[in-house]
Formats: structure tokens, C-alpha cells, sequence
């Protein structure tokens, strides 16, 4: 009787361990999601994550839900607000409820706001990018939900008309992204009526590239003002050039 | 047993506390255990995780620093670890463990991982040092009190999980582990409330040497004057949780306002 007593405890605990660790094991090698969309004001990731303590009052405040807090999966991450457009996009509220209760300035009032007022549209929670492959206003099929529905219409998403050849009678009307207007609320995501969103918000700092200081756009008046103060004493290794050209793969 | 029942009140009540503000638009106590808004109008802030925000470099806004100072004050005033055995929920389930442990017969069982008493305080230091390194909130980013608070308080499943992983640690990998070798939190409250008032005392006169106290105390080394010498608990690890008072038919412990002058 004791034996059996003992067989079944060690039966027990090693059972409940091997679910423990599997349980930590498979958490530690799996994420979620690799990006995750921040709330308005939101500093850039890696600011954020020194500054977000992990509280939910953002997402306590948020009237539509949108927000949720990252799971165990989400690694380093855990705990951070963020929000998936699919479900439920950014509604843009003006009186921007997320960014004033966040206690640690993760989320920035001054990132959203113009002259000392808060002001959403300057939020950049990521940036929509059209799959012209899904789209099906670029096959010439007439589609225009996430244009009727952006919030910034005719100023973030704007439609293009372009004549469809293949019909030779028809217009293209399409659908283009101002990534200098457009929030990255999602509110196109939500409506985007093709089964996997043809237009999808994605973070900023990965789709987004920069130009050096010396390109100048000569049509934009007083561009070349960035000039000014600019180091373009370029020094050339003439003889690296020539070595370049000489080179036998040329 | 009067004090225990208190204590699990005072959790649970903190909990629901959170949950219904959080999720039935009460403005009572809006947030979780990291920081949490009172009323609306009252800020407190986790003070360890902030001083790990402010290591890895975010400039945090004034009302959470404050919140934060506020209940730094109150726990380093107050009694040791007050946060251990009255708020954090990790302890209900600590505590689970080691009544299961003892329920179900596993004590007698070897631990599978030995570890030092001082364990938490080498963790605290590296989080903070990795903290300002990394430029991240390291505990933070782990931390299991942090999961399981906001896991109850915004009622998210995953949560059982991650509360069975340390129901079976301190069950069967090392007894009384997260708790008291492991956590660093826990290990900061015990350094900030080295001077805190309220303390144990031990009456030896009343002592009958039965030891109950000490099996009972989830921190022993800190009851070693029992049967020896009267006086209060000195060490701040205790966790303040009254079991010694609730366990002692004798009259032997209780709760009492320590005299700082009298013990230099
Ligand atoms: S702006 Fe409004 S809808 Fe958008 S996340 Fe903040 S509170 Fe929610
Ligand atoms: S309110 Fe601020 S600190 Fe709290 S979870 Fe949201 S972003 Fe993080
Ligand atoms: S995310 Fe979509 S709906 Fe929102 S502003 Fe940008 S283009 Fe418009
Ligand atoms: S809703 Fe989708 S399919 Fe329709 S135009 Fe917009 S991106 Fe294209
Ligand atoms: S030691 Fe850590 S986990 Fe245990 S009660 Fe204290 S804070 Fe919570």
C-alpha cells in the first residue's frame, strides 16, 4: 500500500513538471507576432519599451477597445499595449483618451499634439500599404471601401484615375497611400474587403526609408535650404577610383 | 488564524478592486499593480519597475514619479515586505504550494535545484545593471508578479498557466522558491523596508519551545532570537504575514511598533 502511495505521487509530480516545462518551453520559443502596432503618441519601439511600465491605463481608456495588452508570447514585449487593425482599428479620437492616462510619457502628448494642442492627425502608429497584387480596384474592378472609409480621405488615401487598357473603355480608380498624411489608424485594414487585407498598416521604421541630406528636390521652393550649413567638401580617393575601374570584374 | 483571513481579504480585494474599476468603468482603481490611478486623481507607481524605467534612460512623466516615491514611502514605513503578504497575488498561490506540498506528502521530497538565500539580491542587482545596459526594463520584461497581477486584473486566461508553472516550482523544484530565493522584487522590498516600524516581537517568558512559528514562517532565518532571547524581528526579509502570531498558543508573538532608538 505505502508503495503504491509512493508510485503514485512520483506519478504526480512528474507529470506536473513535465506540463510546467513544456508549458515555459514552448512560450520561450514561440512568438506572437513579431511586430506589434502602438498606440497614438507611442515614442519609437525601442524608447518605448524602456518607458512603457506596463500598466493598461491606455488601454483602460480607450472607449472602442481597440487596445490590448501583449500576451506571454510577445517576449520582451509582454504586457505592452498594441493594437491589431483587422479587429479593431484606431478610431483617432480627438481628445486622444490613451495618450493623456499613460503615466510615463511612453505615449508622448507632444508627439500628437500641434502648438501645445492636441492634435490626432499627427499620429503615426504605422503607415497602409496596398497589395496591388489583392487589390482588386488594381484589377480594374470597381472597389474604393477603404477610401470612402479613411478618415483622412482625399488627404491620406487618395484615389488615382488611370485608364484600363485591357478594356480600352473603363477606368482604373485606385486607391494610393500619402504616407506623409496617413496615421496608420487602420480604419482601410478594418474594411478592406478582400479575405486577407489588401492594404495592411505597417510599423514605420520598417518600411520606410530615408535619403541622404545632398539629394535636393530643385522643384520644391526653398529645398535647398537643407543645404545650408552642410559639410559638402565631399573628399573622392581618386586612386581607389581608379582601382575601382581597373578592376578586373568591369 | 484571524490574521491570515485579513490578509487574503486584503489580496483579494485589491484584485477585485482592479477588476471591476478596469472593467466595469468604476473610476475606484483604475490600471494594475505597476501603476494604477486612484479615483482618477492619485497616481501610484511600482518603484521598483520605475527605477528600472529610469536605468534604462525613459524620461518618465512627474505624476508617476511621484506615485512611485509615495509608495516607496509606505512600505519602507510601514512594515517589512508589507507588499509580499498583503498585495502581490503571486503569494496566494506561494503560499497554495506550500500547503499542497505539505497536504499531498512532498516534503519530505529532495528539492531538484539548490540554490542560496541570497540568490534574489545577486538577480536584483544584475536587473538593475542590465537594465541601464540594455536600455530595457529587464524584470519587467520577465517578470512573473508582473504577468500573474495583470493576467488576474485584466482576465486573461494564459494566466492559470502561468500560475500552475509556479504552483509546481515551489511544489516540487525548491520549496518556498519564487518567493523566497528567487524573487528580486521582493528582495528590493526587503532592502527598502530595513528601517520599517511595525515588527514581530517575541516574548520569551510566554515561549513553550514548541517551534510552531518556525515551521510555519515562509523566512525562518529571521525568527532565530525564537527560544532564545526576547526581542523584535530585525530582519526585513520576514514578509509580515502574522502566521507566528496565528500559529502560537502561547501568547509568545505579536505585532508591534519597533523602537529604532533603543536597539543602537
Ligand atoms: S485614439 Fe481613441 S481609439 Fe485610438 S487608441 Fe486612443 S483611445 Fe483608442
Ligand atoms: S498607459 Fe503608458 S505606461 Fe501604461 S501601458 Fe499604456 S503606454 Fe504603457
Ligand atoms: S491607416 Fe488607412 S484609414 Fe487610416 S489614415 Fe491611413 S490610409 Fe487612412
Ligand atoms: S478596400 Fe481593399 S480591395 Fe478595395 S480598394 Fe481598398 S485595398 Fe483595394
Ligand atoms: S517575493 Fe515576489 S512573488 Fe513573492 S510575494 Fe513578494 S513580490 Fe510577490
Amino acid at each position: 500500500m505505502q508503495n503504491r502511495r509512493e508510485v503514485l505521487k512520483f506519478g504526480l509530480k512528474a507529470v506536473a513538471l513535465a506540463a510546467a516545462g513544456s508549458f515555459v518551453w514552448t512560450k520561450a520559443v514561440k512568438a506572437d507576432k513579431l511586430v506589434l502596432l502602438r498606440p497614438p503618441g507611442a515614442k519609437n519601439e525601442s524608447e518605448f519599451l524602456a518607458s512603457c511600465i506596463r500598466c493598461g491605463l491606455c488601454v483602460e481608456a480607450c472607449p472602442f477597445d481597440t487596445l490590448k495588452l501583449a500576451t506571454l508570447s510577445s517576449g520582451v514585449a509582454n504586457g505592452t499595449p498594441h493594437f491589431t487593425p483587422r479587429e479593431t482599428p484606431c478610431k483617432l479620437c480627438e481628445d486622444i483618451p490613451c495618450v493623456v492616462a499613460c503615466p510615463t510619457n511612453a505615449l508622448d502628448k507632444i508627439l500628437v499634439s500641434t502648438n501645445g494642442e492636441l492634435d490626432i492627425n499627427k499620429a503615426r502608429m504605422g503607415v497602409a500599404m496596398i497589395d496591388t497584387h489583392s487589390c482588386i480596384a488594381y484589377w480594374g474592378i470597381r472597389c474604393d471601401a477603404c477610401y470612402r472609409d479613411c478618415p483622412l480621405i482625399d488627404k491620406a488615401l487618395k484615389l488615382e484615375y488611370r485608364r484600363n487598357e485591357r478594356t480600352a473603355k473603363h477606368a482604373f480608380l485606385l486607391p494610393v497611400v500619402d504616407m506623409d498624411v496617413c496615421t496608420g489608424c487602420g480604419v482601410c485594414e478594418r474594411v478592406c474587403i478582400t479575405q486577407n487585407p489588401a492594404i495592411k498598416i505597417m510599423p514605420r521604421d520598417i518600411v520606410m526609408g530615408s535619403v541622404d541630406q545632398n539629394y535636393v528636390k530643385g522643384w520644391v521652393e526653398g529645398d535647398e535650404k537643407r543645404l545650408e550649413g552642410v559639410d559638402t567638401n565631399i573628399k573622392l580617393d581618386i586612386n581607389k577610383a581608379k582601382d575601382y575601374l581597373n578592376d578586373g570584374e568591369l | 488564524m484571524k490574521i491570515l483571513l485579513f490578509r487574503r481579504l486584503t489580496q483579494i480585494l485589491i484584485l477585485v478592486a482592479f477588476i471591476v474599476s478596469n472593467h466595469y468603468g468604476l473610476k475606484l482603481l483604475l490600471g494594475d499593480l505597476s501603476a494604477s490611478s486612484l479615483f482618477g486623481a492619485i497616481t501610484f507607481a511600482d518603484p521598483f519597475a520605475l527605477l528600472q524605467l529610469i536605468l534604462a534612460g525613459a524620461s518618465v512623466g512627474m505624476s508617476v514619479i511621484i506615485g512611485a516615491v509615495i509608495v516607496a514611502i509606505l512600505y519602507a514605513v510601514i512594515a517589512p515586505r508589507a507588499f509580499c503578504a498583503w498585495v502581490c497575488p503571486v503569494n496566494l498561490f506561494t503560499d497554495m504550494a506550500a500547503k499542497l506540498r505539505e497536504k499531498l506528502g512532498f516534503n519530505k521530497d529532495a528539492k531538484l535545484l539548490n540554490l542560496p538565500k541570497n540568490t534574489r539580491y545577486y538577480l536584483l542587482l544584475a536587473i538593475l545593471v542590465f537594465s541601464a545596459l540594455l536600455s530595457l526594463p529587464v524584470f519587467e520584461s520577465v517578470s512573473f508578479v508582473g504577468m500573474v497581477q495583470r493576467g488576474i486584473i485584466y482576465l486573461d486566461i494564459f494566466v492559470l498557466a502561468a500560475i500552475f508553472v509556479i504552483i509546481v516550482f515551489d511544489m516540487f523544484v525548491l520549496p518556498r522558491g519564487i518567493c523566497g530565493y528567487i524573487c528580486p522584487l521582493g528582495a528590493f522590498y526587503a532592502l527598502l523596508s530595513k528601517f520599517s516600524l511595525i515588527r514581530i516581537s517575541h516574548d520569551l517568558s510566554k515561549c513553550n519551545k514548541c517551534a510552531k512559528c518556525l515551521k510555519a514562517c515562509p523566512e525562518p532565518q529571521v525568527l532565530s532570537m525564537v527560544g532564545h532571547k526576547s526581542g523584535f524581528v530585525t530582519n526585513s526579509e520576514c514578509i509580515s504575514c502574522g502566521r507566528c502570531i496565528d500559529v502560537c498558543n502561547d501568547d509568545a508573538m505579536k505585532f508591534s511598533i519597533r523602537n529604532l532608538k533603543e536597539e543602537r
